[in-house]
């Protein structure tokens, strides 16, 4: 089959032509994508800040002061003193609080004669994953304050272990930093394949295709005619979320460029022959939407380790993930942004 | 023409077959069919007989499962690039991209025809003047109306100066006006260029048109000969019948029972009928005695109806059983409609509309695509409100009880609005139920529609599995659940065929007979002569009320002494524009 220069042109520049046009398609390109940077970027955080946290404190004494105030000064936490433990209960039950720490009346005594302190901290564990930060920070804050204590006082800390923290990578541990790369594989994937299957469905639509093949184009020039254009759309895509993700949301890019583009090409065409082979299958533009949203988008979303954790998953659902095209490249994106290349 | 030249269209004994849903589906069976060079040749047939079919395996869009196909002597099956350079194929849609201008649909398909940029100019400048659409190239081609598509369309098929011309259903849903010229570009193409063109249609005034007839049926030919030939069969056959002392409709009811008529059908005042013979049956003395008989030219149609008659014998239609509807209130004017104005945003659909319909009538509305009848109607339903103006329904005033006003009224929209996954059964008690019947009521009007409409062997399969003609059953079936006094029927016979239609409008006539109202749209001209008076409608306003007698009345000219529906139709609207 000869490919006519002439004929893929006029496919091209009408694709153009459409996408300029229609409303839709320029949303799911261009509208959708920003929305969604701005989103995760500005508005998702897993990142837990100012956390409320109730006290009770049965015996005001100045060590149980220096405690608290070490929280204070910890921009992850926001004091709120209760006077009994009901009240506290209370105002956890309200959700106004997400952790209560309680210092029993012999608080002095157990941080000077014992070995082995112990505080009691009670934390709201509906939403597991801010539970566990918030106990891991307060742990973290209370061994801080410990060891601070120890040096100042020259108070012999035996059992306690001084921890160092050191966060690679990703130092501010600012969960923007790996949503926002994660987010281009989830936008190119919106392009790819949901906008290509979409638009080739809609030809079946409107019957333009069945008056297109009666034409002398052949079959590489429709398939080349319908690529080539959203190709240009998805890279363009992706160059306006890498534009965003570095000069908007100060993301590090610390890998090459050239090869974040290269592995966005491969991905780009995987999303594409997905889209492509979507719309042989759904014929109309409502069940191409769907079937692209659930097959695509969603594993992008969820199955691709771009919020969650491949590693805590089911095993099952993690052998599933190996499937997923997204998962490799978030996995790329992450890397090149965050670590450079290795 | 000498003997080894290629045919332009050469079908031997070709079958195709479709599965749809573990289904099998033949859609054409051994069926042969040869077309001349520089001939125009006409499809005609019911709904799925496979008029698109054999034009998209004619374009080689699909291959045939058996047998032979070749356009100017290639293969279908080898050579599709080589045929897709000499045809030019217009899908029913046109194929047109609506979201880009009329001079960019032109320059794409110039592009996929690959017309050099030195023949485009001047076959562009040509196509435009021929077509009318000059001052529209900047114009997106879903903007324009439905007969500037179809020329659209049929422009870019013709920017390759294609050999063959391939057009599936080109005039549907497009007025009168347009299709007319339409013809004369085809005509143009013929004269000019010694294009061949093969074309499938429901009208038959464009069959009568073409050199040769093709009528398909059930995936086979039935039939095919020139329009002169087809009706010089039946000529002598048909005769205009009236009555002094019954109605054109009590006569036509009456008629049924000879079974030496083949077909009857109301044409204005009078009936008209095909018989089998050369002559009328005898009649008993109360119709003979009080009967005027003229002589009637044979259609087409005619010709069709009586061939499908004989394949498809039908059983005569019991006479509907209905409740004669006695209202209370005997005002004279069932719907009444006075300076009546309906503006979207800048754009007046409706302007200034005046018309008022007796019961028992049957009035028309006529008009071409957005001529405003849909909105006429809407607004008669209740669905829409007016913008100025008054308008009464059953003696109820729209604007204060739309509501009251809409338990009298059945409607049938354009699309038989018919939920297309439920079973007929599950569509009955859906409509009976939304329309509040209860108890022994519900069951019993569920009983009378299964058994006027013959619905019963179809209880238990999909609405949107039935052919056509028997969704149109149904969807009447269920508008009529609520015995209304009032009927709006929407387009409620395009793209059906002649014979589901002469079915339809028997009921109609029975309808109207027992005292209901019916408010009918309509673009097919030829059924504008079944409505007792009706308006013509162009760009919002009313070109002229009357009845169908009266209509044709106003077109008499020197050379044109006894027009059609249709001529009259297009005389009205020249008249206007001038």
């Amino acid at each position: 089959m000869k490919i006519s220069r002439m004929r893929l042109k006029g496919l091209v520049l009408k694709e153009f032509l459409q996408i300029w046009r229609d409303p839709s398609s320029l949303a799911i390109a261009f509208v959708l994508p920003v929305f969604l940077l701005l989103l995760f970027g500005y508005g998702v955080s897993l990142d837990a800040k100012h956390v409320p946290i109730g006290w009770v404190i049965e015996k005001t004494t100045p060590t149980s002061s220096s405690f608290m105030a070490a929280f204070g000064h910890s921009e992850y936490f926001e004091n709120h003193q209760y006077s009994n433990m009901a009240e506290a209960e209370r105002a956890m039950q309200y959700r106004k609080i997400n952790a209560i720490i309680h210092l029993r009346s012999d608080f002095n005594r157990q941080v000077f004669k014992q070995n082995s302190p112990a505080i009691q901290v009670i934390v709201d564990g509906i939403d597991a994953n801010t539970a566990r930060l918030v106990s891991g920070y307060i742990q973290g804050t209370w061994f801080e304050w410990l060891n601070h204590l120890a040096i100042i006082k020259g108070i012999p800390l035996s059992q306690t272990v001084g921890i160092q923290q050191r966060i690679w990578y990703n130092s501010q541990v600012l969960s923007k930093n790996f949503l926002v790369p994660g987010l281009i594989a989830v936008i190119m994937t919106l392009i790819g394949a949901l906008l290509t299957a979409m638009v080739m469905a809609r030809e079946w639509e409107r019957g333009t295709l069945e008056a297109m093949i009666a034409t002398p184009v052949n079959l590489i020039e429709v398939l080349l005619g319908k690529l080539i254009p959203y190709f240009i759309l998805g890279m363009g895509g992706m160059l306006l979320s890498i534009g965003m993700a570095v000069f908007l949301f100060e993301v590090p890019l610390r890998g090459s460029l050239w090869l974040l583009l290269l592995c966005g090409v491969l991905f780009l065409l995987v999303a594409l022959g997905m889209g492509l082979l979507i719309s042989i299958v759904a014929k109309n533009q409502f069940v191409a939407g769907q079937i692209a949203i659930i097959v695509t988008f969603l594993p992008a979303f969820i199955l691709s380790g771009f919020i969650f954790d491949i590693g805590s998953m089911p095993e099952v659902v993690q052998g599933f993930t190996f499937l997923i095209a997204a998962r490799y490249f978030v996995a790329i994106l992450q890397t090149l942004f965050l670590s450079g290349d290795v | 023409m000498t003997a080894n030249r290629p045919l332009p269209l050469d079908f031997q004994h070709v079958s195709k077959t479709f599965s749809i849903e573990k289904r099998t589906v033949e859609a054409l069976k051994q069926l042969s069919l040869t077309i001349e060079e520089n001939s125009v040749t006409a499809l005609v047939g019911p709904d799925g007989a496979g008029k698109t079919t054999l034009l998209r395996l004619a374009a080689g869009l699909y291959l045939p499962n058996t047998g032979q196909i070749r356009i100017f002597g290639y293969d279908t099956r080898q050579y599709s690039d080589q045929i897709h350079v000499m045809i030019g194929y217009m899908p029913q849609r046109f194929g047109l991209y609506e979201d880009l201008t009329v001079a960019e649909n032109l320059n794409l398909y110039a592009d996929l025809h690959h017309v050099s940029m030195a023949d485009r100019q001047y076959r562009f400048d040509d196509l435009m003047v021929m077509t009318g659409l000059s001052a529209f190239t900047d114009r997106l081609a879903g903007k324009l109306s439905g007969g500037m598509k179809q020329k659209l369309g049929l422009a870019c098929t013709l920017l390759s100066e294609p050999r063959l011309l391939l057009l599936d259903e080109p005039s549907v849903g497009v007025d009168p006006v347009s299709r007319r010229e339409l013809w004369r570009i085809i005509q143009h193409q013929v004269k000019q260029k010694g294009t061949t063109v093969l074309l499938s249609t429901a009208y038959m005034d464009e069959a009568e048109r073409c050199d040769k007839v093709v009528l398909v049926d059930d995936g086979e030919i039935l039939a095919q000969d020139t329009p002169e030939h087809f009706k010089a069969h039946l000529s002598g056959h048909c005769f205009r019948l009236q009555h002094t002392r019954l109605t054109h409709r009590q006569l036509q009811s009456r008629l049924h029972a000879f079974e030496d008529i083949i077909d009857s059908i109301i044409q204005g005042e009078s009936v008209r009928v095909v018989c089998r013979q050369t002559k009328l049956p005898d009649f008993p003395a109360d119709i003979a005695e009080h009967l005027k008989i003229s002589p009637a030219e044979a259609g087409l149609e005619d010709a069709f109806i009586s061939l499908l008659r004989r394949r498809h014998p039908t059983t005569p239609q019991p006479p509907l059983q209905l409740n004669h509807i006695n209202s209370k209130n005997h005002a004279l004017d069932v719907i009444r409609v006075e300076q009546v104005d309906r503006w979207f945003g800048q754009f007046q659909a409706v302007k200034k509309l005046n018309f008022s319909v007796k019961r028992g009538e049957i009035f028309g509305l006529l008009g071409a695509n957005g001529a405003g009848k849909t909105t006429t109607f809407r607004m008669l339903c209740g669905l829409l409100p007016v913008s100025n103006g008054q308008l009464s329904v059953a003696g109820v005033d729209l604007r204060t009880a739309a509501a009251k006003a809409r338990a009298k009224i059945g409607y049938m929209s354009q699309k038989f609005s018919l939920y297309a996954n439920l079973s007929v059964q599950q569509n009955l008690d859906f409509f009976s139920s939304a329309y509040g019947l209860k108890n022994q009521r519900r069951k019993q009007r569920i009983q009378w529609a299964v058994e006027q409409f013959d619905l019963k062997k179809d209880l238990n399969s999909n609405s949107g599995d039935l052919p056509l003609g028997y969704k149109q059953r149904l969807a009447m079936a269920c508008a009529l659940m609520h015995e209304p006094e009032i009927l709006f029927l929407d387009e409620p016979t395009s793209g059906v065929d002649p014979l589901a239609r002469r079915e339809f409008w028997a009921r109609t006539n029975q309808l109207a007979a027992n005292g209901v109202t019916v408010l009918v749209t309509t673009h097919f001209m030829e059924e504008a002569e079944y409505c007792d008076r009706l308006v013509i409608m162009v760009q919002g306003e009313v070109l002229m009320t009357g009845s169908p007698a009266e209509i044709k009345q106003q077109a008499i000219t020197a050379e044109c002494p006894e027009p059609t529906m249709e001529q009259a139709f297009i005389h009205l609207v020249e008249k206007n524009q001038s």
